[in-house]
């Protein structure tokens, strides 16, 4: 009997235990699924709770729940993986053998990476919203607050979800404004970016939205420390933003116990072939998801196209075939830009995100890099699409590589 | 396409400004691209720093993070900034002729 083993119950987790519990053989295979938490929390819904469009409560699930019977689940954390001998320890020392390893151990917040960030005012005048906590937090303080300098500042990329930020600065924008205090709030964005986005038409086009919506932005901002006395971010080059309310997109970091296994990068992130998303250097190991080093967004919808093919590799891997599949870092992210009209952009390794029509060519329904109405109901649709068909791991209607028909190259 | 006039020759460069070939790169074009980005003098802590991140993408096929060099080239995050204000990541690897660095999607 050989053993499949999943670390990580997330997005990425989830599908591959739902894909390869319908191929593998029972008779050949056990599949086992290890993480730390028992609640699988539907995390693009985050960005909502603040301005009190989710609940948090509407957006948790049991994780057990999403994983087929026939996959064993173990809820602990993992203390390291010894690729050499292929097994996994547990936290309570109990050793895994696998002879088919997949991580998808995700990522997380590490805001202790910023001096001074976790210090006084973290929770009071400091908030994240990347976390149930703070996100729920947060939302609690908007209720009762009087305006003021609200600074969104991001320490260091790469981040979960690189959109969000920009999602939050136009929900605030659409939020004070239907509270009718727009004027008393000062809404700033802080990045180490260049401009808005990371490429350049994008950038361009999303940097407009927000100077027409009265949003500052202060690029190549290396944010060194929090100054918790005079309330300001300070640079490394020594220049300065104050704030009254500080939203922090803190470090992200990959799982400690990538760390404690000595596979990561500075990050902890797993170094991971591009196109066959296999460990670097080790045999019999896959990365899926967040926990890769790949040059991706770090999203649900990355993690979704990687599955196919992930799905594809393992495959061709148990099956003796030879490798065929291939990934091309596609991604295709709603982005929702306040009063009800979102905006959508399909991108992958090579080709930046571009204006045009999806999935259809030409026809759409959807818009990309431009809003819509219907862009917004896409985005509220997803959370159904995610829970229902996502996390199982059915084919949705969407071309699993980039397409270019349809975009219009400027 | 974009092209600079860089070591006496006309060079193409990428979408964010960067030399399309790595190959056509030498310390006197190395200089150049330093000039316009404000930088007179490249002094050896720079060269350490230019050296690093070419040996790391000749290796890799990505030039490394600003965590990364902090921790392996042997400067501090904050002199990092003072030799190359404003993105020490993104600069040096314009400077040392290497695509953006792709760690900041």
């Amino acid at each position: 009997m050989r053993h499949m083993l999943i670390l990580g119950g997330g997005t990425a987790g989830t599908i591959m235990a739902n894909k390869l519990a319908r191929a593998l053989d029972e008779r050949d295979w056990r599949i086992t699924v290890v993480d730390g938490k028992e609640e699988h929390y539907y995390q693009p819904g985050f960005l909502f709770v603040p301005f009190d469009i989710y609940r948090m409560r509407d957006l948790v699930r049991p994780r057990r729940q999403y994983l087929p019977g026939r996959v064993r689940f173990i809820l602990s954390s993992i203390d390291h993986i010894d690729a050499g001998k292929k097994k996994v320890v547990l936290a309570n020392g109990e050793a895994l053998r696998y002879d088919c390893l997949i991580i998808g151990t995700g990522a997380d917040i590490h805001p202790e990476q910023t001096e001074g960030l976790l210090d006084e005012g973290w929770g009071r005048s400091k908030f994240d919203f990347y976390t149930p906590l703070g996100a729920e937090r947060l939302a609690r303080f908007l209720k009762t607050w009087q305006g003021g300098r609200l600074v969104l500042s991001i320490a260091e990329m790469p981040i979960k979800c690189p959109v969000a930020p920009l999602e939050f600065l136009f929900l605030a924008d659409a939020y004070f404004t239907e509270r009718g205090m727009r004027d008393k709030v000062d809404i700033h964005l802080v990045t180490p970016l260049s401009g808005a986005f990371t490429k350049p038409t994008s950038s361009r086009v999303l940097g407009e939205f927000l100077e027409r919506k009265g949003i500052s932005v202060t690029p190549d901002f290396g944010l060194a420390r929090v100054d918790n006395d005079e309330k300001k971010l300070v640079a490394w080059d020594d220049s300065e933003v104050k704030y009254d309310l500080l939203v922090s997109i803190p470090t992200n970091m990959g799982d400690p116990a990538i760390a404690r296994s000595g596979i990561g990068n500075e990050l902890n992130f797993v170094p991971t072939n591009r196109q066959t998303l296999s460990a670097e250097g080790l045999e019999d190991v896959f990365v899926i998801g967040d926990a890769t080093n790949l040059p991706a967004s770090k999203a649900g919808s990355v993690a979704h196209f990687e599955s196919e093919i992930l799905f594809e590799k393992i495959m061709e891997h148990i099956e003796g075939r030879a490798p065929r599949a291939q990934f091309d870092g596609h991604a295709n992210c709603f982005i929702e830009s306040g009063y009800g009209k979102g905006m959508l952009i399909d991108f992958n390794y090579e080709t930046e995100p571009l204006p045009g029509a999806f999935p259809l060519p030409g026809v759409g329904p959807f818009k990309l890099l431009g809003e819509s109405a219907i862009n917004h109901y896409g985005k509220l649709m997803f959370r159904w699409v995610y829970w229902n068909l996502l996390l199982r791991g059915v084919e949705l209607p969407i071309a699993n590589e980039m397409l270019m028909a349809g975009k219009q190259v400027v | 396409m974009q092209t600079a006039i860089l070591g006496g020759k006309t060079l193409a460069l990428d979408a964010d400004g960067n030399l399309a070939d790595r190959k056509e790169w030498n310390e006197e074009v190395a200089r150049e691209i330093a000039a316009t980005e404000g930088i007179a003098e490249l002094t050896p802590q720079h060269w350490a720093v230019i050296n690093f991140m070419r040996s790391v993408f000749e290796k890799e096929g990505d030039s490394p993070s600003i965590r990364r060099l902090t921790k392996e080239s042997g400067v501090d995050t904050k002199t990092l900034y003072q030799l190359f204000p404003k993105g020490p990541a993104k600069k040096a690897a314009r400077i040392a002729g290497l695509p953006k660095p792709k760690g900041c999607i």
